[in-house]
């Protein structure tokens, strides 16, 4: 017995050692980001690595929007995150409707083509879609970052239509008879229903369009057009002939931060969205 | 007069239940594809008729400015000749080689000691998944800091150490490893869904298997692997086919403009979807870049057939062998 003690209390203390070493390996990159945001250009670049700034160099935080158009930058990838979670929220959730809960000849295939593109490589469609926002003379607009989401995202559909067929029948079912029709229903019944996988959707999408760095860069090619991640990716190719590591690292804390905090808020509903995108099948 | 009735009630039954089914069935099917039309529309424009246009492309000289013109299987020949598409094959194999194998134990691994109920589970859970949310570019700026070679804190311990300190985003041999050492670092998601996989085994299959007297391996190894096999199979293909795709990181790190004419030295970060890139959006050669994504399309798509095909010799579906 005493021996099955040991043994267990030894596992134990062996698991805890395990992911708190790994969890603080997991951190030390963003501790390292904070601190070299605040020190000077030729103290990021020492041996033995200085941990702690010293001096602390807030000035850092101010001198970057005179060096990179940070406002700038952070607006545009907010017009660009915004109107493509809007788009893809409301088209996905009215299609997952229609998936789920209307019968119709036609309906299973097409869920069926839709979802089979889920794991579509992006290569494949990148260039023909590339032709068609040129020909529309959509080239250097936001317009092909955001008016893809407003038709639909396969992954999106297929976890409402999930949720939506969870949501009780009856529910729907009174409200015809009280001559509700089928738009009303999805927006006064199914709608307020669904928000705990509307705030999944939401969030995995503020994250995605944020953090996207292949469609702006095929599309934006203006620099005052440009999102945080291609403010970024310039700021380190930039020969200024001058030593700007801690600008970058200053504009990279900036543009992790909220992402940080997302994630804090709403951690349930990036852990529920990830497992059940990935746990489908 | 003879049964009416009897005759009527039940047809007429039906009758009227037939033109109410159509009446429903009219107004479902109307609303039904207004509610979809929007995604049918994105599936046709940017999904399934992108795939065929690339094919057609494929085939074609397009530089955007001119039609496309058809000059066959040009494109296809030329690529087995071109020295730096073989060398964006060599590199992204070897990427894929390293990346899957080492990616998946070590998400499983770690998925492993996250199902354990100790203290503390909930902070480390999220404390783990946290570099998953870092944008790419950020995570690349990060990292070329951090696997700087002489100042970086992955080689401060091993100089400490006196070990060995690779030259990472420098050494042409060191730099495959280093993206896959990147990748590793964002791994989050597949620990995330391997620990709902692992959580979710009925502790009843644990409880019976440890009546039979099964230790800690023989219970993982008859228990918990093989309910989860269809996980793992499914995250197999997923981080398969996200391998062959590398782009961000790369680009990044090795690329200042689309028409850059190396990626790193030697061109050893020359990824598949880099050169690809390079060819579309530097070049402006649609219809040679169009070859390129629709050889990888092949690829992936016969490497998903073939793991489809294996799946039956090792993963277990409860459905199956459940039921009895």
């Amino acid at each position: 017995m005493t021996a099955f003690r040991i043994r267990h209390t030894a596992s134990r203390f062996l698991i805890h050692l395990t992911l708190a070493g790994g969890s603080a390996l997991m951190l030390v990159p963003f501790f390292w980001l904070l601190s070299s945001s605040l020190k000077a250009p030729h103290e990021i670049y020492v041996f033995p690595p200085k941990w702690i700034p010293d001096p602390v160099r807030w000035l850092n935080y101010r001198e970057v929007f005179e060096v990179v158009a940070v406002l700038r930058y952070t607006a545009n990838t907010m017009i660009v995150t915004i109107f493509s979670t809007l788009g893809v929220i409301l088209s996905s959730s009215m299609a997952a409707y229609g998936f789920a809960r209307l019968r119709f000849k036609g309906r299973d295939i097409m869920f069926a083509l839709i979802l089979s593109t889920v794991m579509l490589p992006y290569v494949v469609t990148m260039i023909p879609v590339y032709i068609l926002f040129t020909r529309l003379g959509w080239i250097g607009t936001y317009l092909p970052l955001i008016v893809p989401d407003w038709f639909g995202g396969p992954i999106t559909i297929f976890l409402l239509r999930q949720f939506f067929r969870t949501i009780p029948l009856e529910l729907e079912d009174a409200a015809r008879i009280d001559g509700a029709s089928r738009p009303r229903i999805f927006a006064q019944i199914i709608l307020p229903l669904a928000r705990p996988a509307l705030t999944v959707v939401l969030v995995l999408s503020l994250l995605y369009n944020w953090n996207d760095f292949l469609a702006p860069l095929i599309y934006l090619h203006k620099r005052d057009m440009f999102t945080l991640a291609l403010g970024l990716n310039a700021l380190q190719h930039f020969e200024s002939g001058l030593d700007w590591t801690h600008y970058v690292m200053v504009l990279a804390t900036l543009m992790v931060l909220p992402v940080i905090v997302i994630y804090f808020l709403a951690q349930r509903a990036f852990v529920e969205g990830i497992v059940l995108t990935g746990l489908k099948g | 007069m003879q049964s009416s009735p009897a005759q009527s009630t039940p047809a007429a039954q039906t009758e009227r239940g037939l033109r109410f089914f159509h009446r429903l069935s009219f107004e479902e099917t109307f609303y039904g594809w207004l509610f979809i039309i929007p995604a049918v529309l994105g599936l046709l424009f940017f999904r399934l008729g992108p795939v065929f246009a690339s094919f057609y492309l494929s085939f074609t000289k397009y530089e955007i400015i001119t039609a496309p013109r058809w000059i066959g299987f040009a494109n296809y020949t030329k690529l087995v000749t071109d020295a730096l598409w073989l060398r964006s094959i060599e590199v992204t194999l070897w990427y894929v080689v390293l990346f899957v194998p080492l990616s998946l134990t070590f998400a499983y691994t770690v998925a492993l000691l996250m199902s354990r109920d100790v203290r503390g589970i909930t902070t480390y859970r999220t404390l783990w998944y946290l570099p998953s949310v870092v944008p790419v570019v950020a995570s690349a700026t990060i990292w070329r800091w951090g696997l700087n070679p002489e100042f970086g804190p992955i080689n401060f311990p091993l100089k400490v150490l006196g070990l060995p300190a690779p030259r990472w985003l420098t050494d042409p041999d060191w730099i495959v490893p280093s993206i896959v050492f990147i990748g590793l670092w964002g791994l989050g998601n597949s620990v995330l869904i391997f620990l709902a996989s692992i959580t979710s085994v009925p502790r009843t299959f644990y409880e019976a298997a440890e009546v039979d007297g099964a230790n800690g391996w023989a219970r993982f190894r008859h228990v918990t692997l093989p309910l989860t096999s269809s996980i793992i199979f499914y995250q197999l293909i997923v981080t398969v086919i996200n391998s062959f795709q590398v782009f961000g990181v790369a680009y990044v790190l090795f690329v200042s403009n689309p028409s850059a004419s190396s990626a790193g030295p030697n061109n050893a970060a020359l990824f598949y979807v880099l050169y690809m890139f390079r060819n579309a959006f530097g070049y402006f050669r649609n219809g040679y870049a169009s070859a390129m994504a629709w050889i990888l399309f092949l690829v992936v798509m016969l490497l998903t057939i073939i793991l489809f095909y294996s799946q039956r010799r090792w993963v277990y579906y409860e459905t199956e062998g459940g039921g009895s």
